[in-house]
């Protein structure tokens, strides 16, 4: 198994008729995803690498029996995209979008949470891989392969970074839950989800600066979760007040540091590497000892 | 983006909340003649992005040219937290019977908006909220619902807000969340909002945030960008599209992606540490797509920080294989050297990630001299800190 995405997912683009669109539509399918259709407003009736257009979310997925969407809408145009995802009651919506008005993620977010059939990754993330099984998103399929490490971090690169450290181990699942100071689905969300996943056995949690997240995670680890976790905390050395790339990674007067951060997850057991490098062995050290 | 006092209350005044006018000046002597004019007391208020500038001297009651220009000389040049005044706001003077607080902010931890108000606002909200929780009332706001009239009676209900003053609180309530949303902020803020001997409520103070990725529907907000105040590199980078923030060490960095950066400059600190305290001088994400030209763009903005002794370039080739990246560095080199810049500081290099190998060859075969290669990330952030000592 996995969590959020495996095998059976089938996925649709909202955007791809778009460059970034169809640039990852192919890499998604490159790597084994089950791309079954493309949403592009108006253009309907199109084909790219001869999947399905569609006009909107709910005729492709009565088409497709996509249940699964990943948005590359443009920033000004993902709050349509999302709630016409989230309308159509599309179990998951992967939302790549960088730079959206935090305005219109509240808005979206909370539509999501009012009818909550739609579960939202992102915004601003690089989606979720379920290595052997689905893609969606833009995570570099071929970095690592299928095992049983869970991972979910806020940011991409440090992802792809640790999933292609522990390589030979592998993952079940990796997700990026984004950067931006509102997103869909959160570290909670996604230990838990591992915590009930029968082929996971270890969670690397990779945070930042800025927030509370991290914090919060570590009180609910401490009373939720039972299967060993690694962390890794970037922004150190961040001065306060400046936005380090990340919208959300900003560290304001004594909250958000990675220091408090730390420490909180430490108290609760968590073994925290003070390296990407020195986390990724921690994990292969928990991994050796199961 | 921060806006400063006058133009948090210009922001205000659009969508009906009630403010007093006043003159921004740059000189003492155009705060004199603005007092001249304005007649009677007024203050001269520092206009810095910064909170504490009453307790910071940044605040004054004049009357009169002579007084005001003498105040006013004692304010302007002032560092209000790293901030040094440049502009001082004059405004009339408000005989003031209560202060309060009020704002409405992203309220991360909970995904949604929070409105916080208080009957005790003015310099010491910031303790009140500490020793006496309870007097600063915070109520959660709806995304997508608003701050509708009965929410601003929720609000002013909780923060308990005299009677007689309820209706114009809850109607400023809604007017500064039609601040909040119409313009993008993600706080806006009033410290204090007061009642005045006559019975008035006006906005003595504003403090505004807008949201940077909304800029695109708010061709009005470009006037608030204060270039004057941007780090001059800073400025280049964002001329070049480039995720750039000066810092204060000898080591530059280069890398793809937020999370590799920041752990990037946590890395180069620790190992800084054991050659005298070297720092990292930069944070520059560029990207996850690395190719040549950013490459050299960033390299450019980089080698032209004087501060800067040697550079890191750390990059993850995943979308962007290794062997693209390795050649984007060469290219970059050549093209800096093509416009007439020698590079001399060490570019310490590592990178990881897909076709590895083959980008290393590539680096290693080059004949470039200043380029370091590296294995990990560790072993090239102790290689750059030594080369920077």
């Amino acid at each position: 198994m996995s969590i959020f995405l495996n095998a059976d997912s089938r996925v649709l683009v909202q955007g791809m008729t778009g460059s970034e669109g169809t640039k990852h539509t192919r890499r998604m399918i490159a790597s084994g995803t089950n791309v079954v259709a493309g949403v592009t407003p108006g253009k309907g009736g199109q084909e790219v690498d001869g999947i399905p257009v569609f006009n909107s979310v709910g005729e492709a997925m009565a088409a497709t029996g996509a249940n699964v969407s990943v948005v590359f809408v443009p920033p000004k145009f993902a709050k349509a995209a999302v709630i016409e995802a989230v309308d159509a009651a599309i179990p998951l919506c992967v939302v790549i979008t960088e730079g959206i008005p935090i305005h219109d993620t509240a808005v979206f977010f909370q539509y999501a949470l009012n009818k909550s059939t739609t579960r939202i990754i992102g915004p601003n993330c690089p989606g979720i891989i379920s290595p052997g099984q689905s893609n969606a998103g833009i995570i570099p399929g071929d970095i690592t392969k299928p095992g049983r490490i869970g991972l979910v971090s806020k940011s991409g690169t440090l992802t792809y970074q640790m999933m292609y450290e522990l390589s030979d181990i592998g993952f079940s699942t990796a997700v990026g839950i984004g950067g931006d100071p509102i997103i869909g689905t959160t570290h909670i969300d996604c230990l838990q989800a591992f915590q009930d996943d029968p082929d996971t056995d270890a969670i690397v949690m990779i945070g930042e600066i800025g927030g509370d997240a991290e914090e919060r995670a570590a009180a609910y680890i401490a009373q939720h979760i039972t299967k060993p976790v690694v962390g890794y905390v970037a922004g150190f050395t961040a001065p306060e007040g400046k936005t380090m790339g990340h919208a959300g990674a900003i560290v304001s007067g004594s909250s958000g540091t990675a220091q408090a951060k730390k420490e909180a997850l430490e108290a609760v057991g968590v073994k925290v590497g003070k390296t990407p490098s020195e986390t990724a062995r921690l994990m292969r050290e928990v991994m050796q000892s199961l | 983006m921060d806006l400063f006092e006058y133009e948090a209350k210009d922001l205000f005044a659009k969508h009906g909340v009630p403010v007093i006018g006043g003159a921004v000046v740059t000189t003492a002597e155009a705060a004199g003649a603005a007092a001249d004019e304005i007649g009677g007391k007024v203050v001269i208020k520092a206009q810095v992005k910064a909170g504490g500038r009453g307790k910071a001297g940044g605040v004054k009651v004049a009357e009169g040219n002579a007084e005001a220009t003498e105040k006013a000389q004692g304010i302007l040049g002032l560092d209000i937290k790293g901030h040094i005044v440049k502009k001082v706001l004059v405004t009339p003077a408000s005989a003031i019977a209560e202060e309060y607080y009020v704002s409405f902010l992203l309220d991360r931890a909970n995904r949604t908006f929070l409105a916080m108000a208080s009957v005790e606002g003015g310099m010491d909200i910031e303790e009140v909220a500490v020793t006496k929780p309870e007097a600063l009332a915070r109520v959660a706001v709806d995304a997508i619902e608003g701050c509708t009239p009965a929410k601003a009676a929720e609000i002013a209900a909780a923060a308990n807000f005299a009677a007689d003053i309820r209706p114009a609180i809850e109607k400023i309530l809604c007017q500064l969340w039609d601040v909040l949303v119409k313009e993008d902020a993600t706080l806006v803020e009033v410290n204090p909002l007061v009642k005045t001997v006559e019975g008035d409520i006006v906005a003595l103070d504003g403090k505004v945030s807008l949201d940077d990725n909304a800029a695109f529907r708010h061709s009005d907000h470009e006037a608030f960008v204060d270039n004057a105040a941007i780090d001059p590199i800073e400025l280049r980078a964002k001329e070049h599209d480039l995720n750039y923030v000066k810092l204060e060490g000898e080591v530059g960095i280069i890398g793809n992606g937020a999370g590799l950066v920041m752990s990037t400059l946590d890395v180069v600190a620790y190992a800084g540490e054991e050659f005298g305290g070297v720092k990292p001088a930069n944070f520059l994400d560029i990207g996850g797509g690395a190719s040549a030209q950013v490459m050299a763009n960033g390299l450019d903005i980089v080698l032209n920080d004087p501060s800067v002794k040697s550079v890191f370039v750390n990059v993850f080739g995943g979308i962007t294989a290794c062997d693209a990246v390795a050649n984007g560095i060469i290219q970059a080199v050549a093209m800096l050297e093509a416009n007439g810049e020698k590079v001399t500081k060490p570019l310490v290099c590592r990178i990881d990630g897909n076709n590895a190998e083959e980008g290393r060859r590539i680096l290693d075969e080059s004949g470039l001299d200043v380029v370091v290669r590296v294995q990990t990330m560790d072993d090239a952030a102790r290689r750059v800190a030594e080369l920077a000592k």
